[in-house]
């Protein structure tokens, strides 16, 4: 075989027949050897692994692990800003000798709203639009998965990332409250129900996010179509159940907060868990405001999923 | 071979069937038909697949990967039928792109490591292999810089490498010349030939330039707007023509007109001291010996000439350039 030396071994050793240096460290990098191609005939895993393995490159890639140090600047910084209220908190908690923190578990991902719409508005462009952009997609899909598996891990991916950040900050506040000698028990409670909330509030915004990410192909127009969007419709939904509300559609005021998604997360909140909502908002009591709001949730996330991947169906260059 | 290799080495366990079979395979966009009744079998080693820009080459890829349904007809890739059985051939078939698919912000190193994953090998040896395969690709100390710095030279390679780091059984190269330098080109076609020498990759490359293909290809498919022109081995096209070159001391003129006295078909080929004649038979070989020994000439050289691919397909890609 031409330009090959068959060296019976891995390259990493010293060449036979390289002067051995007694006691001298070896230099591996200093001789290349061309030893082939090697073939493989490990085992090659299914589906199951190819996804996993795009999902773990997806949460990689969010925090910008794997890339160049710009993109770990943005994640990182409103990690940062995620994690100061609770110290804050704790210190508070302290100083007035409360028996509650200021805030609860579940009012907690609604009151820093700007820091976590900015930090899914960052991810969620990474996550598709970059390999619509550069045209990576055939390199995806001529691998062996499908084209519905490339949306579904990457919404997973994104999900799960924004689940740790919002997860990792509610269990910042329990350490706090934990701290300041609050009560254990009822501590632990709020903080399950606090990690409950955040994680279907990371499955709505994620699937939101990404939909709005994989039909704007450019990254800047990306993220300020998705921080825009967020915002304006918080902002819009809050104009509208104070219209309803001054109007006397105390019914219609209590079910808008719906279509907000944080609203929406604390309404299922409010009603499952039985906390006090943020903001002094009211929703629907009884049940049917439970099952409307959790419809909704379930209807969004997974219209998301369906468009994603109607969306990768048709595009992807392949 | 590579005595570590295990598994496959060229002439221990040669593959048997052909690479690539297509029984009239046809597919449409709406009034596009972009292939026609397509049926031609590719064996393995270097095949290539040669048209016009827009003649089906990238459809057949689409369709033999697995990711395009045929309207009608079939098609397989080693063994596997592709309708079916996509998954199972993205297993063991590489596919480089013709666009540019890198993305800028990762090294050559991340980006192929997490693409052999994406192939089902197991992390440690999609960074063995990753390295490896960089190696044999020719990228070195830049494989830890982000792709966004490279030139299309090193594109390329990271293409080609991410196609062959699974070590597939086939590779499919759309365009792989695209772009490059004439040295460039020719550093790509050495690699692309060494995939199927050293590496016993069976290979599938299109490429728009015939000229180029005919250099490292086995077998060489054409085709035009959907429809197959010609399937033939590099061997049998190439093998030797009916003509002769005659190159003489002196008196071409005075031979030629003994020659074309005797029926034989001259043709000046513009030398000082040489001509062409058609072999019709033993006899023409006869005739310019003793034509020679007659006019007292020294007879240099008689050579029989090989065809040229190029050659062969001028009609053709005449007449696809008049109809483009």
């Amino acid at each position: 075989m031409p330009g090959t030396e068959p060296v019976p071994g891995p390259p990493e050793p010293a060449a036979p027949g390289a002067p051995a240096l007694a006691g001298a460290p070896a230099r591996a990098d200093d001789v290349i050897h061309d030893i082939g191609f090697r073939h493989y005939d490990g085992t090659r895993n299914g589906r199951g692994w190819v996804v996993r393995s795009l999902l773990v490159e997806t949460v990689r890639g969010v925090f910008g692990l794997g890339r160049p140090a710009r993109s770990k600047v943005m994640p990182w910084a409103l990690i940062g800003i995620l994690l100061v209220p609770p110290v804050i908190i704790a210190l508070s908690i302290l100083l007035t000798h409360s028996t509650e923190p200021p805030i609860s578990y579940t009012q907690y991902p609604g009151a820093m709203q700007l820091v976590v719409v900015l930090f899914v508005a960052g991810a969620a462009p990474y996550c598709v639009s970059r390999d619509l952009r550069h045209g990576v997609m055939p390199l995806y899909l001529s691998r062996p998965m499908r084209r519905s598996d490339y949306a579904l891990a990457k919404f997973a991916g994104l999900a799960i990332s924004l689940f740790a950040v919002l997860a990792l900050s509610e269990t910042l506040l329990l350490v706090g409250a934990l701290l300041a000698k609050l009560s254990v028990g009822h501590q632990l409670a709020g903080w399950a129900g606090g990690v409950l909330t955040v994680a279907v509030l990371a499955l709505v915004l994620s699937g939101i996010s990404l939909v709005v990410a994989a039909f704007t192909p450019r990254r800047g127009l990306g993220v300020a179509a998705i921080v825009t969007g967020l915002l304006m419709v918080s902002g819009i939904v809050q104009m509208l159940v104070a219209i309803a509300d001054q109007k006397g559609y105390a019914t219609l005021a209590s079910y808008l907060p719906a279509l907000n998604p944080f609203s929406l997360v604390d309404g299922i909140a409010v009603r499952l868990l039985g906390v006090a909502p943020t903001d002094n908002a009211t929703y629907p009591a009884g049940a049917p405001g439970l099952l409307v709001f959790t419809a909704v949730a379930i209807v969004t996330v997974g219209a998301s999923l369906a468009v994603l991947v109607r969306r990768y169906r048709k595009g992807g260059g392949v | 071979m590579d005595p570590l290799g295990g598994g496959r080495a060229i002439g221990d366990a040669p593959p048997t069937g052909p690479a690539v079979v297509a029984e009239s395979l046809t597919r449409t966009f709406g009034p596009v038909t972009a292939l026609s009744q397509l049926t031609v079998e590719m064996p393995h080693g270097v095949v290539g697949l040669v048209g016009a820009n827009g003649a089906g080459k990238s459809t057949l890829i689409k369709i033999l990967l697995g990711l395009l349904p045929p309207t009608s007809g079939r098609a397989q890739v080693l063994g596997l039928d592709c309708a079916t059985e996509g998954l199972a051939i993205r297993q063991v078939v590489g596919y480089m792109p013709e666009s540019d698919c890198l993305p800028p912000d990762v090294s050559a190193t991340e980006l192929v490591v997490h693409l052999a994953r994406m192939s089902g090998l197991p992390s440690a040896v999609a960074r063995e292999r990753t390295a490896d395969t960089l190696r044999h690709v020719g990228l070195y100390e830049e494989r830890y810089r982000p792709i966004g710095g490279y030139s299309t030279g090193m594109k390329q390679r990271v293409k080609l490498a991410q196609a062959i780091v699974h070590d597939p059984r086939l590779v499919l190269l759309d365009e792989p010349t695209n772009g490059l330098d004439p040295a460039g080109r020719d550093e790509m076609l050495g690699l692309i030939q060494r995939i199927s020498t050293d590496f016993a990759i069976s290979v599938v490359v299109t490429s728009h330039l015939l000229g180029e293909l005919e250099r490292i290809s086995d077998h060489l498919v054409v085709i035009e707007d959907g429809v197959l022109q010609r399937s033939t081995s590099t061997a049998d096209a190439t093998q030797l023509s009916g003509v002769v070159l005659v190159e003489v001391t002196d008196g071409v003129a005075e031979l030629a007109a003994l020659l074309r006295a005797a029926g034989a078909q001259v043709a000046d080929d513009g030398g000082a001291h040489t001509f062409t004649v058609e072999l019709a038979g033993e006899w023409v070989l006869d005739a310019i010996q003793d034509g020679a020994a007659d006019l007292g000439v020294g007879l240099v050289r008689m050579q029989r000439r090989r065809h040229h691919l190029t050659e062969i397909f001028r009609p053709e890609q005449e007449g696809a350039h008049a109809r483009h």
